[in-house]
């Protein structure tokens, strides 16, 4: 026999080996991801009155299932709210479930139709849509959670939670965008004050930046990174600041090419990349990187960075700042809700709301700005001189009056496209208005195979 | 489970009805179901998947929604009107005709000169061959900061007085760019593979050729590379299969296979589809044209690579 041949076989066995390392070692997507924690109930803290109002032990005991992404500070916050709920409801029961953030579509995607789900689900506001149209939420009940009561307590972005005329879900905290500014870079630019226009965003940003005898960057005046937060900034703010609109009423047509308004816009993004040069992709590998490490002067980012920042770069000197305005004001703003899946009925549907009102109380909001640093989602709770008077809270509060929540049908599609849309004049020198025209007629393509979808339903 | 030859020894033995096997034909039947345990567990856990996946391609198969009415050709030909989709396809394409090629030489490159040292030859097999058990995400990670617009790289070319390039940023370079972190990473095993074939070629034929006056190049092109035949054909197919799955590098390297699609690869959209647009109707759709190209360029390979060779 071939001598090569009988050397091949053994090496083959070797390979697959090999591949099976690798496999292993590659990627990190295989860790378990279920961790349910459900502390015992501590009966002796619950008040009297807050025992009398679950009503009788002659009930059965009920066990929900409550499901949220994995985010350090929310899942322990989770377990001592269930922990208060349950000494409050003695006959239910909630166990939490935990899911990656990169896995947790993947997760409800593959065991809810197996009907392993949830009876209280945590989602991206963006993907309630999807949610929505594929028949897995049930509307929140009109007797717990009245229409009218939502919209006359809650920031009005919570409107992107009502779909077909009915809200499908409620959410605890919110977040904004706001300017973070880096005070040591600004003192040494020597400008006091963070900018509050657009003309002033530019001014400072070209003060601010700074770049070696190579024309590279050591300082970017304004982190430019579209994919990140800047996509947001353009749809909710940067457009109706400059007096554009985003979608029709019935949430079915894109309208940012039927102002001058929406290129005003676009253009005034772009320029700070093109025209300014004072930022632009990959400087420091993400514009979060490149704040954190000093690189970067400005930075639009939510209200959920102070906790990582407060980790990762405790002695970064930076302040916190609303964004520019132009003709009007305006804030992006994003949330986490709480909905019900549609296969929730009977006892585990009364304990399920009874959970959701919890998670939506003043209390449970108050706690959830502590622990987590989320904003409330209801106005008195948030309008508090405790929050408004915080360096770093206020300016992200002080917004959510003039705050927007885009209707998004595909988050991660919509972001694609508007990042593509700036890579066109970036790097291929497309002009700005095709690439523009090209990016509107792209994304209402996206919303019309959406809505034909939703409607033959 | 039991194999005819069995069975028919069973008959043959005049013991109707009975179930009492000789010594040997007892010892094929325990051997035979041994090898039936992973055999079932393959056909649940692979092929019963495959043949599902084909199912769900003809569908419209929203993950969370109950019906998933049967829809004939429309996710493929949905597919293949996506620009995205064609754009993963090329580049594909792309990684798999730069990356074996590359892969191959690299790796046959390294194990020549490894052959021809002796001191320190564990060493330098062992440093090759590092970078192939580093986790893709570090590796991505480290490349990626080397690479950025600011960063190491593009200063060593400036203090040369050359251009900064954008590398990862540059819809032309970083294509090229990923293949050859691809192609570094593996580099170590296609060496390890072309080492033991080296050593597998019998010293005899150089020596007998070097009598006739053939310079090193002669005896490369006609004993090295002709005897080599049966190892490159094995590189090659394992190189092109793990070209046409590249994901990990595409995840960690760029910014949603970025920028402009041109890092995008077919199973970077397939994971896309399918668990960021929940669309496994056309994920499956995009996984059975994936199955149909590894099949089809499997047995291409087999046929051109595949010559008989005697010696």
């Amino acid at each position: 026999m071939n001598p090569i041949i009988k050397i091949a076989k053994p090496l083959s066995l070797l390979a697959a080996a090999s591949l099976l390392l690798t496999a292993c070692g590659g990627n990190n997507t295989n860790n378990s991801a279920a961790a349910p924690s459900s502390a015992p109930p501590s009966g002796a803290s619950a008040s009297p009155s807050a025992s009398a109002a679950a009503g009788g032990d002659s009930q059965e005991k009920v066990t929900i299932e409550y499901w949220q992404y994995e985010y350090p500070s929310k899942v322990a916050l989770i377990d001592e709210l269930i922990e208060q709920f349950e000494a409050q409801n003695p006959n239910i029961k909630v166990k939490q479930t935990n899911f990656p953030y990169d896995q947790y579509n993947e997760k409800v995607a593959t065991l809810v139709p197996a009907g392993k789900g949830p009876d209280v689900i945590n989602l991206y506001y963006g993907w309630l849509p999807k949610y929505v149209s594929s028949g897995f939420l049930q509307p929140l009940p009109e007797s717990a959670f009245p229409a009218n009561e939502i919209e006359s307590k809650y920031y009005p972005l919570v409107d992107a939670a009502k779909i077909d005329g009915t809200y499908w879900a409620i959410p605890t905290a919110v977040r904004t965008l706001a300017l973070f500014y880096n005070k040591d870079l600004f003192a040494k630019a020597k400008i006091a004050e963070p900018p509050t226009t657009w003309e002033e965003l530019v001014e400072d940003s070209l003060k601010l930046t700074e770049k070696d005898s190579n024309d590279q960057f050591v300082v970017e005046g304004l982190a430019w990174e579209p994919g990140a937060q800047l996509h947001h900034w353009y749809r909710d703010g940067l457009l109706p600041q400059a007096g554009g609109q985003d979608l029709s009423d019935d949430r079915r047509k894109i309208l940012w090419a039927d102002t001058p308004a929406g290129l005003e816009a676009f253009q005034y993004l772009i320029d700070f990349a093109v025209k300014h040069k004072v930022g632009t992709t990959g400087v420091f590998t993400d514009d979060v990187t490149a704040f954190k490490t000093g690189h970067a002067a400005i930075n639009i980012d939510g209200s959920f960075r102070l906790g990582s920042l407060k980790a990762d770069a405790p002695d970064l000197n930076y302040g916190v700042a609303q964004l520019p305005s132009y003709k009007s004001k305006s804030a992006p703003s994003s949330f986490w809700a709480n909905a019900i899946p549609a296969g929730v009925t009977g006892a585990k549907l009364d304990a399920s709301i009874k959970f959701l009102q919890f998670l939506t109380s003043k209390e449970v909001q108050e706690q959830w700005v502590d622990k987590v640093g989320e904003l409330p989602a209801q106005k008195e709770v948030a309008t508090q001189d405790k929050y408004l008077n915080d360096e770093k809270l206020g300016p992200f509060i002080r917004q959510l009056d003039n705050s927007k929540a885009h209707f998004f049908i595909d988050e991660t599609g919509e972001r694609t496209l508007f990042v593509d849309a700036t890579n066109e004049v970036l790097l291929n020198k497309v002009p700005v208005e095709t690439a523009f025209k090209d990016l509107v007629a792209k994304t209402q393509k996206l919303y019309d195979d959406y809505w034909a979808k939703a409607d033959k339903k | 489970m039991i194999s005819n030859e069995t069975r028919r020894r069973a008959e043959a033995g005049r013991k109707p009805l009975s179930f009492r096997l000789n010594y040997r034909s007892q010892r094929y039947l325990f051997i035979y179901l041994m090898l039936g345990i992973p055999l079932l567990y393959f056909l649940l856990t692979r092929l019963v998947p495959i043949l599902y996946s084909f199912n769900i391609s003809f569908r419209e198969w929203d993950v969370l929604s109950p019906e998933k009415p049967f829809v004939g050709w429309a996710n493929f030909s949905g597919l293949f009107k996506d620009e995205a989709f064609r754009k993963s396809l090329t580049n594909t394409f792309l990684y798999v005709a730069v990356g074996i090629p590359g892969q191959l030489a690299a790796g046959l490159a390294v194990a020549l000169m490894l052959q021809n040292v002796k001191r320190l030859r564990g060493f330098f097999r062992t440093v090759y061959f590092i970078p192939y058990i580093t986790s893709i995400v570090a590796v991505s990670w480290v490349f990626r900061w080397l690479l950025m617009p600011n960063g190491w790289i593009n200063g060593q070319l400036l203090s040369l007085g050359l251009p900064a390039q954008p590398f990862l940023q540059s819809p032309d370079q970083a294509p090229f760019v990923v293949a050859l972190s691809m192609i570094w990473q593996s580099v170590g095993f296609q060496m390890l593979i072309f080492l033991t074939g080296l050593e597998g070629i019998p010293k005899m034929y150089h020596e007998a050729a070097h009598i006739d006056g053939a310079n090193a190049w002669r005896r490369f092109r006609h004993i090295t590379v002709p005897l080599l035949n049966p190892i490159i054909l094995f590189s090659a197919v394992i190189a092109g299969i793990s070209y046409l799955q590249s994901f990990a590098h595409i995840v960690s390297m760029t910014q949603d296979g970025g920028p402009l699609n041109s890092t995008r690869t077919l199973v970077y959209h397939i994971y896309k589809l399918a668990f960021k647009s929940f669309d496994m109707g056309s994920a499956s759709a995009a996984t059975v044209v994936l199955f149909v190209l590894i099949l089809a360029f499997t047995l291409l390979q087999l046929k051109i690579l595949n010559r008989k060779i005697d010696y």
